[in-house]
């Protein structure tokens, strides 16, 4: 086939676009009113299903398109107005919506499951078969379906009749290509009739005359034909009848589903099976959508870019002191220009948050139904744009949170009405940007954290000591402790211990952090604080003897100056140190790194209170130096990760400085320390 | 000295492909002159401070910015076991390409100074002699007579190990836990 050059990547645009159909579909579905539909939305999903059936027909998915076929088919019947959108139907269409997803998916392995794809298409078949009320415009399609899908004598072949409308050749559809395909399929005796109608003084040669009465022999599937008319399906009048054998036994149902299927699945598992091993290879990569207006500005500022450098390039050949003040504008226009491309850049990769809120609607359905709660979300800021990376990973994290909201934070409709609150939760996802952070927020307006509950679960686990006291706010984020749950009974959602620690810790990995606050009785509120972006950070220049390292400034809670006499060591060479009402270890990264520092006495450097993960300790060093944004250089790229280090940046001087990871610095401290103390058990 | 008798065979094998022979840059390093295959050489550039890295071998000395890109710095005599000195104005860094792992990295390395370039043929190259479980061959090619000197040749790419600390996540596990313990202590 000559198009199968391009195939595998008209194919993956095929998967693409299925994805934002089934999107769409899912997220009409869940907006439809029941009894009384939106006919604009009822089209957007209608549409959507049809171009997913076109789609896979067209790339030989047979999978997908049979069975998005059955979806179209009660989905037309809903849009016509001749069925009532019911809650059944609305949870088969999102089952089927699932199915197809899953069916998508697997084309990257190669192999389509089609075992849960046949139990829904019964259900459809159901649907369809028990109430329907068929529309009698639709009705040879329809029959034919039933036909096909109804107990009964097995199809030897096929009765069609074909009556193209006379524009159809200006379509640039060829009839006569038809009638090749079919035969293809098998046996074909071909009548034409209507011909006769032709009189030689109305000829017009562009038109097509002509209709053809066509039997096809054999047991050949029903969207085997339909695939064939398919592109002319709105240019002709057409009708397909099966032939049955009446003498043959009457077969179970099931048994002609299967031979059907039978006939079907062969001829295209090839092609699924070699397109879609392409795909998942090019999906490695990854591809973004970028919105034009986007690139637009990019090509601006790169054109003001070039003038600038015009402009600076005159100063090269020929230049005296009384043009100073000129070269000073170009530079500053230069520096201008530097950033707002920056900046630009920086937007291309950002998207808005609504990718990663889209899901939710659907999750807090299904999951308030499992639970019989009643909720309403609420999405709040969809259109903050964070970086694509920093997008793609917050997800799961977010689901987590979202869950946690809906199994432990909002009560069931009774004891929402017994504590005087209506019966309909609120969940509210917001998100918003605060500096160069994106703040993203789960509010529930549930029980809130049962502080007594998570204290008593922490001295029973050891995590607290019996008579530590503890503020509200340390308890709360207690939750956050790996292997931590208050839930008695492990649910299917949540309760296992595993899960908040999972959250801190994939949002520490981002450069976040997420904290908790909690009202009993009125609600929680979980905050998330994320860098815009992986590529850029704000960071803090510290210096210790003749180093400059950068701490990211996230993670600086504040800097003090402090002295030797306000530091207690403790067995084991434990320094700590009291700020306010904490005590806080003291790392000397002089003496982490192995650098030489100007001094190693506490009273002559600063500490930086830094906090990650919880733990928050006070970095020792010589000076704090200017606060600046840096672009992160990887260091594995040319060498190799190393604990304690981020990463690394270029300084305004050209000098390399290194970027600290403070929480793989803090657990090397801690990792240290342990060892120390080893040693000292093993002395003594 | 499994592993000398593997690269002699490598180095046989290689020698009758014709692979070993081609262009050489050599530079000297006490008094000894060295020889790395030269398209593996990026670029030579002088001595400049580095950012050191903490906790890393003696041999790395740092990082250095090179247009751009955070590249570490090798100090060869280090490497090589040998006695190192003072820095000076014929003090170069070659920066070369590895190859490791499919992965092309840049390192630099610092030598005492450039020499030469040669062409050498294949059948100029000898195999490194067995010289004892005392002398570390590791990163030699092979050794070429050029005139009446002789040129130890260096497989650059088992300059530096790369591996990465696989075992970092557990670690950290555990230092989670530990963390735990001490609060509730």
């Amino acid at each position: 086939m000559a198009i199968d050059i391009d195939l595998a990547e008209i194919a993956q645009l095929f998967i693409e676009e299925s994805m934002e159909g089934l999107d769409i579909m899912e997220s009409g579905l869940l907006n439809l009113d029941l009894g009384d539909a939106d006919t604009e939305t009822m089209n957007s999903i209608f549409r959507a299903a049809h171009s997913i059936k076109g789609g896979g027909a067209t790339f030989g998915f047979m999978e997908i398109s049979n069975f998005a076929h059955h979806v179209e088919t009660l989905l037309d019947e809903m849009r016509q107005g001749d069925r009532p959108v019911t809650k059944d139907g609305v949870d088969l269409m999102l089952q089927s919506v699932d199915c197809i997803r899953e069916m998508i998916n697997s084309l990257a392995d190669g192999d389509v499951d089609t075992t849960r794809a046949d139990e829904l298409e019964i259900d459809l078949a159901k649907m369809l078969g028990s109430d329907a009320s068929p529309d009698p415009a639709d009705v040879t399609e329809a029959a034919a379906d039933a036909a096909s899908e109804s107990p009964g004598a097995p199809i030897v072949g096929w009765e069609i009749k074909f009556e193209p409308h006379p524009g159809i050749l200006k379509s640039c559809n060829d009839p006569l290509r038809i009638l090749r395909e079919l035969r293809k399929l098998g046996e074909l005796e071909v009548r034409s009739i209507g011909a006769s109608k032709l009189l030689l003084g109305e000829f017009d040669p562009e038109e097509c005359h002509v209709a053809w009465q066509m039997t096809l022999h054999g047991g050949i599937a029903l969207e085997q034909i339909k695939e064939i008319f398919d592109w002319v399906s709105d240019e002709c009048e057409l009708s397909i009848d099966p032939i049955r054998d009446e003498n043959a036994p009457q077969p179970p149902a099931e048994v002609v589903k299967e031979s059907t299927e039978d006939t079907v699945t062969p001829p295209p598992k090839p092609a699924a099976k070699k397109a879609s091993k392409s795909s998942s290879s090019s999906q490695d990569g990854g591809s973004i959508r970028v919105n034009i207006d986007k690139v637009d500005a990019l090509i601006n500022l790169v054109g003001e870019l070039v003038i600038t450098q015009s402009m600076l390039s005159r100063f090269n050949s020929d230049f005296d002191f009384t043009q100073i003040e000129q070269l000073r504008e170009g530079l500053t226009q230069l520096s201008r220009n530097t950033r707002e491309l920056q900046e630009s850049v920086m937007a291309i990769r950002m998207l808005p948050i609504s990718f990663a809120f889209s899901r939710f609607p659907r999750l807090v359905r299904d999951t308030g139904n499992a639970l019989n709660k009643k909720v309403d979300l609420q999405l709040v800021g969809e259109t903050t744009e964070l970086d694509k990376t920093v997008l793609e990973k917050i997800g799961d994290p977010l689901v987590h949170l979202v869950r946690n909201s809906l199994d432990h934070g909002l009560e069931t409709p009774e004891a929402r009405v017994a504590a005087g609150k209506p019966e309909t939760g609120i969940l509210q996802l917001n998100a918003y940007h605060e500096g160069g952070n994106i703040i993203i927020q789960v509010i529930d307006d549930g029980a809130g954290i049962n502080k007594d509950r998570v204290l008593a679960k922490a001295r029973e686990r050891g995590i607290v000591g019996p008579d530590e006291i503890l503020s509200d706010e340390k308890i709360n984020n207690l939750i956050f402790m790996a292997g931590f749950s208050t839930v008695d009974q492990v649910s299917d959602l949540s309760g296992r211990g595993v899960g908040m620690d999972v959250v801190r810790r994939n949002i520490g990995d981002l450069g976040g952090t997420v904290s908790v606050k909690s009202e009993t009785g009125v609600g929680s509120t979980f905050t998330i604080r994320l860098p815009l972006t992986l590529a850029i950070l704000d960071g803090q220049l510290v210096r210790v003897g003749s180093q400059s390292y950068i701490i990211p400034l996230i993670s600086i809670v504040e800097t003090i100056q402090t002295n030797d006499e306000k530091v207690n060591e403790i067995v084991g060479k434990s320094e700590l140190f009291k700020l306010r009402d904490e005590y806080l270890s003291v790392l000397r990264l002089y003496e982490m790194f192995g650098v030489q520092a100007d001094s190693t006495r506490i009273d002559d450097g600063l500490l930086v209170v830094a906090e990650a993960n919880g733990h928050r300790v006070g970095i020792l060093v010589d000076d704090l130096l200017e606060q600046q944004q840096v672009v992160i250089k990887s260091l594995e790229a040319n060498y190799r990760q190393m604990p304690g280090i981020s990463g690394a940046t270029i300084l305004g001087d050209g000098t390399v400085a290194l970027i600290l990871d403070v929480p793989g610095l803090i657990q090397l401290f801690y990792e240290r320390n342990a060892d120390v103390q080893n040693n000292v058990h093993q002395v003594a | 000295m499994t592993v000398a008798l593997r690269k002699e065979e490598e180095l046989a094998a290689d020698i009758e492909a014709g692979g070993a022979g081609g262009q050489y840059l050599t530079f000297m390093m006490a008094g000894e002159e060295y020889g790395i295959e030269i398209l593996k050489v990026q670029e030579i550039k002088g001595w400049d401070t580095v950012t050191p890295i903490p906790n890393t071998p003696e041999h790395v000395l740092g990082v250095l910015n090179l247009r751009g890109a955070v590249v570490p710095i090798i100090n060869l005599r280090q490497r090589f076991g040998l006695e190192t000195i003072e820095y000076g104005t014929t003090t170069v860094v070659i920066v070369v390409k590895m190859t490791d792992d499919d992965q092309e990295r840049t390192v630099g390395l610092v030598v005492d100074a450039v020499a030469d370039a040669y062409r050498l043929e294949s059948e100029e190259i000898q195999p490194p002699p067995d010289m004892g479980g005392a002398v570390n061959t590791e990163f030699v090619l092979g050794l070429a007579t050029v005139g009446e000197k002789m040129v130890i040749l260096i497989e650059v790419d088992r300059l530096i190990d790369f591996s990465d600390l696989d075992a970092a996540p557990d670690a950290a596990n555990e230092a989670d836990a530990t963390i735990a313990e001490d609060k509730g202590q």
